[in-house]
Parts: C-alpha cells; sequence; structure tokens
C-alpha cells in the first residue's frame, strides 16, 4: 500500500482551517451547554414535580435521540415552516454555524446536566447541615458550598462529556461546515483518496483528544486534590 | 437573663414523640451536658435548638430574642422568618458528631468561609481569626490540609476552631468525641475544657461521664424524651435518685 503523503501536505492548509473550525465548534457549544446545563441541573435535583418534571422530561427526550437527527430537525426541519423562514431569527437559524452550534448545545446540555445533578445529589448531607448551621441563605449554600463541591467532583466524567462532542462535531461536516471533518470529504472528494483523508482527519482528532485529556487531568490535579491520596 | 433557654420543646417522628416536652435554660458560661442512652431524644433536643429538626411545639430565646415559630403543613414548626433564623444560627455554633467539615476547601477556607460570607467579616479579619484559634486548638500547623487528609482528632478540632471563627454566643455540641478513635478523644476534650474554662456558654450532647462530671455545671439526663433527673453534675452524678439514671450509669460508668 502506498501512502500518498504529498496530497496530505498539500492540503494542510485546508486541514488547519478545519481544525479551527472544529474548536469554534466546540467552544461555543459547550459554554452554551454548561449555561444551559447548569439551571437544568438544579431542576433535576429539585423535589417539586412541576421543576423537576421538565427537566427530566428535556433530558430524556435529548439523550433518547441521537446528536444527527437533532442536528438535521434545526438545520433542514425548522426552515420547513414559512412562520421560521419569516421570523427575525432566519438569519441565524440559516446558518450552518448557528444550527450546528444550536444542535451541539443542546445535546451536551442534557449530558452535562445530568452529570451535575448526579454530583449535586451525593453531596454529603453533613456539610449541607454545617452551612446551614452556621447561617448561611440557601443561595450562599449553593453558590459558596454546594455547587462549587459538586462541579469538582463532577470533572472526571465532564472530560468524558467533552472528548464525546469533541468527536460529535464531526457531524457539522454534513450540513456543509467545513471542519476537520469536512476537509477530509473535501480532500478525498478532490483526489478520491479516502484512507489518506480520513487518516489524516483521526490523526487531528486524536491530538485534540489527548490534548484535551491532559487538561483535565491538570484540573483535576489541581480542583480534586483534596479527594486524592495524601503525600506527605 | 439566660443566653439561650428552651422551653416545652416537643418533637415527634410520625406518631411517635421523641422529644415530651423539654426545657433547658443556660446563663453566660454554663456548660450543660445532656446524657442519655441512645434513642432518648437528645441529639434531636440539640438539633431543634438551631432549627436543623423542625420541633412540634416549643419555644427558643437566645439572648432574650425569640426565634419566630410558625406552623408547616405537617404540623412541625419552621422559622417564620428565614433572616431572623440565619441571624439566631450564626450566633449558635454547632460542633458536629462527623465534624462535617467542607471537604472541598482546605482548613483555612473552612474556617473562614462563614465569618467572610455570614457575618462579613474582611477577608484580613477573618484569617487573623482563623489563626488565633487554629493555635488554640492546636492545629495551625496543618491548615494548608483538606479535612480527608488530617486524623479525626485534628479535623474536628478545626471544626471547632469553625465555629469560634463565628464568635457565638453559644456553642453547640453534638456528641463531639462519639465518632473518634479512643486515643483521639482526650485531644478534643481538652480543647472543650478550655473554652469551659474561657467561660464560653455550652451545651454538650456527650457520652462522656467524665467530661459532664469534671467540666459542666449542669447536667441533664433524659429518658425517652422527658428529662428525668437534671442538677449539679457531681450530685447527680455521684447520687442519682431515679431508677433510670442508676441503671444507665451502671451501664456506661467509666
Amino acid at each position: 500500500m502506498i501512502f500518498d503523503y504529498t496530497v496530505v501536505w498539500d492540503s494542510l492548509p485546508l486541514y488547519m482551517s478545519g481544525l479551527l473550525i472544529t474548536l469554534k465548534l466546540l467552544a461555543i457549544s459547550l459554554v452554551l451547554g454548561l449555561i444551559i446545563a447548569v439551571p437544568l441541573a438544579f431542576m433535576r435535583v429539585s423535589k417539586r414535580a412541576a421543576v423537576n418534571l421538565p427537566a427530566w422530561l428535556y433530558t430524556y427526550v435529548i439523550r433518547g435521540t441521537p446528536g444527527l437527527v437533532q442536528l438535521f430537525l434545526i438545520y433542514y426541519g425548522l426552515a420547513q415552516f414559512d412562520a421560521v423562514r419569516d421570523s427575525w431569527l432566519w438569519p441565524w437559524l440559516s446558518s450552518a454555524t448557528f444550527c450546528a452550534c444550536l444542535a451541539f448545545a443542546v445535546n451536551t446540555s442534557a449530558y452535562t446536566a445530568e452529570i451535575l445533578a448526579g454530583s449535586l445529589r451525593s453531596t454529603p448531607h453533613g456539610e449541607i447541615e454545617a452551612a446551614k448551621a452556621m447561617g448561611m441563605s440557601r443561595f450562599l449554600m449553593y453558590r459558596r458550598i454546594v455547587l462549587p463541591s459538586a462541579v469538582r467532583r463532577a470533572l472526571p466524567q465532564y472530560s468524558n462529556e467533552v472528548i464525546m462532542m469533541l468527536q460529535t462535531t464531526s457531524l457539522a461536516s454534513i450540513v456543509t461546515l467545513v471542519d476537520i471533518t469536512g476537509a477530509a470529504r473535501t480532500v478525498n472528494s478532490q483526489f478520491y483518496l479516502p484512507f489518506e483523508a480520513y487518516i489524516t482527519a483521526g490523526v487531528f482528532y486524536l491530538a485534540l483528544t489527548f490534548i484535551l485529556v491532559r487538561l483535565f487531568k491538570r484540573a483535576e490535579r489541581r480542583w480534586l486534590a483534596y479527594l486524592a491520596p495524601r503525600n506527605g | 437573663m439566660f443566653k439561650l433557654e428552651v422551653q416545652d420543646l416537643h418533637k415527634r417522628y410520625g406518631d411517635h414523640e421523641v422529644i415530651k416536652g423539654v426545657s433547658l435554660a443556660a446563663k453566660a458560661g454554663d456548660v450543660i451536658s445532656i446524657i442519655g442512652s441512645s434513642g432518648s431524644g437528645k441529639s434531636t433536643l440539640l438539633r431543634c435548638i438551631n432549627l436543623l429538626e423542625q420541633p412540634h411545639a416549643g419555644k427558643i430565646v437566645l439572648n432574650g430574642e425569640e426565634l419566630k415559630l410558625s406552623p408547616t403543613k405537617g404540623g412541625a414548626l419552621k422559622a417564620a422568618d428565614a433572616r431572623q433564623l440565619q441571624r439566631m444560627r450564626s450566633r449558635l455554633a454547632m460542633v458536629f458528631q462527623h465534624f462535617n467539615l467542607w471537604s472541598h476547601m482546605t482548613v483555612m477556607q473552612n474556617i473562614i468561609e462563614a465569618p467572610v460570607h455570614v457575618l462579613g467579616v474582611s477577608k484580613d479579619e477573618a484569617i487573623a481569626r482563623a489563626e488565633r484559634y487554629l493555635d488554640k486548638v492546636g492545629v495551625s500547623h496543618r491548615k494548608h490540609a483538606y479535612p480527608a487528609h488530617m486524623s479525626g482528632g485534628e479535623q474536628q478540632r478545626v471544626a471547632i476552631a469553625r465555629a469560634l471563627a463565628m464568635e457565638p454566643e453559644v456553642m453547640l455540641f453534638d456528641e463531639p468525641t462519639s465518632a473518634l478513635d479512643p486515643e483521639l478523644v482526650g485531644e478534643v476534650l481538652k480543647v472543650m475544657q478550655d473554652l469551659a474554662q474561657e467561660g464560653r456558654t455550652m451545651v454538650v450532647v456527650t457520652h462522656e461521664m467524665g467530661f459532664a462530671r469534671e467540666v459542666s455545671n449542669q447536667v441533664i439526663f433524659l429518658h425517652q424524651g422527658r428529662i428525668e433527673e437534671v442538677g449539679n453534675p457531681r450530685e447527680v452524678l455521684a447520687n442519682p435518685r431515679s431508677e433510670r439514671l442508676k441503671q444507665f450509669l451502671s451501664g456506661s460508668l467509666k
């Protein structure tokens, strides 16, 4: 088998611009997803059904359907309605970048909310009592004690979610975006060298995953030091 | 005037009444030990004082200020005014059986947290307080450690420093040595004895008869939710009048 390095080498600028698109998609959808996930997680730990149920339904439906279906529904599905095409949202909803970010953000928000809710539920009861006994208001207790503690304990699981999201961004190539996978598709269609095109994309994703894992390991060392075995 | 007064407190779980009309009153500098077998309601009584448990009847007065209570649907009493409850809790520090330090914070962060965010003390002042009280309980060398990396005795002493940093009117201790290995009990009792000698007002639920006898100036023996015997510990513990206290002491006296 002969691996055509020259084609890969010549297409590197295309892959690099794809890399930027991938990073942009990942960053925007993670930030948006996190913003949606925090209130959802608090709703999911509420004892009141009227608060808990809508959040439960949201995470159940989103986690129960493929990300690709969600992306198609937002990008192709919404455009079917005149009301959407005539609305002030259309400039955004007709943009593939916006739709991809929205679909990914919605997708990751459901998973992140469940991760965070699990972490909130496992807050040691005694620590909550100590906060109450010190005279903290509910808001102060959640802001200073419960949330910081839950977020830290959610880190290992959240790092998995971020890596999954990185791979999920490759779906954006289907709605015309030229991310890393989009670059590979372009290269393949130009030279008909699928192996070279996609192995290069794979190497890019692998490198990104490697970097993300390292970053999270570092974050865990810093923020989860209190759970680590004692060193001296 | 009394620092802390509890009048005719009742508490039940479902149909089971666990506290059947208990009153106690602590003057400044009083150390009250509450003893009794497990299930006698002593921890529940203590936890009703700062409303970690909701009593069904009774009155709680701190420094002349009565905690305003209003009934819930279930028949228990909750604080009518959340702000008043928060203010009163901040003046009633509590030390727990299982320490309940915030595990993701270092010792120093644990101690300055409530003074800064509840009392509004400046960070510098809070750190100065923390240093002072850590020194008093003898764990200043561990101030950057996390709770999980310390022994139980050290954790409980940090919890006491955390309570002290609130500069509370009354300190509540809920079986502070029951979760400790026997060889660590002494270091915590020693700290509590020092606090008593400083004239701090303390209400202590305990199984340590030595502490009850030597340190407290009032002992309350609870049995099945009622005060069976109360008085000066040297008299009450040396010459118990009730049969139940005699039995309890013969089983637990060390």
